[in-house]
């Protein structure tokens, strides 16, 4: 790793003043920064780590029937503590093994947007608002490619607010070695419509799957999925083709509808 | 560099750190306390698995600064006040749950966590748990029925999925 000095405030706004130097950049839990910092792929002056902040951890329901997870809250806590949305924590107890679970941050996962992360999945499904010190994102302004998202620098995602479906369910195909999605489906039942968003298939990052979202509101049974989407756009590599990533949306997506519950 | 304060195995310890000093380097360079492993460096093998505020965490993937304040536990802590082995660590001598012992401080720092919050596990998901613990030599089987043993539970004759 180069060298950086580490800060480790414990509100939000001294995060935040902190986040103003030059080069400055946020640690959430550090399960993908603190490995992309060894491959000296980053070189920050200074590391802000939010780890020390009370007020962004945590699970409640809000006035809204509407679940808040503050950014700051691990896999590990969502797991346990999110049974009022059993689709989302089932998620959550499946990201990568235990010890990252217990490190690993929902406000990082989703400021990374890594195209094969789960989290991003769970959020575009439903709808979700990411709320940060300074405004309230939807989701589907949010995310805007690998890697990429409406936040600015130094902006820090406070809280993720989900609105809970009826029914729900998140399917991934595991890439074998790494465990990371291959390709995820997170089918998200409201009494409005259905919503299916897709992680670990498509060049663009995560992206809503709209033939499937409008069959499916008319006809929420694993028979109704459509055939799988073209391969253009979608990631081919040693794991597995842009054709096979496709036919795997409409597969995990079938078995997604038949779990949701 | 900061300085850093934390209990470890019981004891308050005290130290100045840089920046990058990771946790686990921290716990062996600094303290000497060398029964954490570092197999892989990447988050992928456990080896450097200890308990932070009782949790299984990758110390490899974590920042001593990070640790200012918590209580740590290594494999150092692990065995009984008056220095035999804890359940755990007799489970893996008795059902010989290593071969050249690398993986062993992880392991059992992760059946340790996996005990006190599930302990009687069934035998998949002593397998499940240990996702993020690799182990080149047993095949695993005896490391999971030295787990299910200190458990309590009947141990499978040939485990196996």
């Amino acid at each position: 790793m180069y060298s950086f000095d580490i800060q480790r405030p414990t509100s939000v706004a001294d995060a935040v003043a902190a986040l103003g130097t030059d080069e400055a950049l946020p640690l959430g839990g550090g399960q993908t920064l603190i490995p992309t910092l060894k491959q000296r792929l980053s070189a920050p002056s200074v590391l802000v780590s939010l780890s020390g902040i009370a007020e962004i951890k945590g699970v409640c329901t809000n006035d809204d029937g509407a679940l808040c997870i503050g950014g700051g809250t691990t896999h590990a806590t969502v797991a346990k503590e999110a049974s009022a949305y059993p689709g989302l924590a089932a998620l959550a107890g499946n990201i990568g093994d235990p010890a990252v679970r217990n490190r690993g941050t929902i406000g990082g996962s989703v400021a990374n947007n890594d195209p094969s992360a789960c989290y991003p999945a769970a959020v575009l499904a439903s709808g979700a608002t990411v709320v940060t010190n300074t405004r309230s994102i939807a989701a589907d302004d949010y995310f805007q490619g690998m890697f990429a998202t409406a936040l600015n620098e130094g902006e820090i995602i406070t809280e993720v607010r989900f609105p809970v479906p009826e029914k729900s369910a998140y399917m991934k195909f595991e890439q074998p070695a790494s465990r990371f999605a291959l390709v995820g489906v997170f089918v998200a039942k409201f009494a409005d419509g259905v919503r299916v968003a897709v992680t670990g298939a498509s060049e663009e990052g995560v992206f809503r799957w709209t033939e499937a979202e409008a069959a499916l509101s008319s006809n929420f049974s694993a028979d109704a999925v459509p055939a799988a989407p073209s391969g253009d756009g979608m990631i081919s590599d040693l794991h597995g083709s842009g054709a096979y990533r496709a036919h795997l949306v409409a597969v995990m997506t079938k078995r997604a509808v038949a779990a949701a519950s | 560099m900061t300085k850093v304060t934390m209990t470890v195995n019981g004891k308050t310890v005290s130290g100045e750190v840089k920046g990058n000093t990771l946790l686990t380097e921290f716990l062996r360079e600094d303290l000497r306390l060398t029964g954490t492993h570092v197999g892989c460096d990447t988050s992928q093998c456990g080896a450097c698995v200890v308990h932070v505020n009782g949790e299984a965490v990758k110390s490899c993937t974590m920042f001593a600064a990070e640790a200012d304040g918590a209580e740590v536990k290594t494999v150092e802590g692990m065995a009984n006040a008056d220095g035999s082995l804890s359940v755990i660590q007799q489970a893996f001598q008795d059902y010989h749950g290593l071969q050249c012992g690398f993986c062993t401080p992880g392991m059992v720092m992760s059946a340790a966590a996996l005990l006190k919050d599930n302990p009687k596990p069934t035998e998949a998901e002593v397998r499940d748990y240990l996702e993020g613990n690799i182990c080149r030599c047993t095949g695993y089987h005896n490391i999971v029925r030295a787990i299910m043993a200190a458990s309590g539970q009947d141990v499978p004759a040939v485990a196996a999925e």
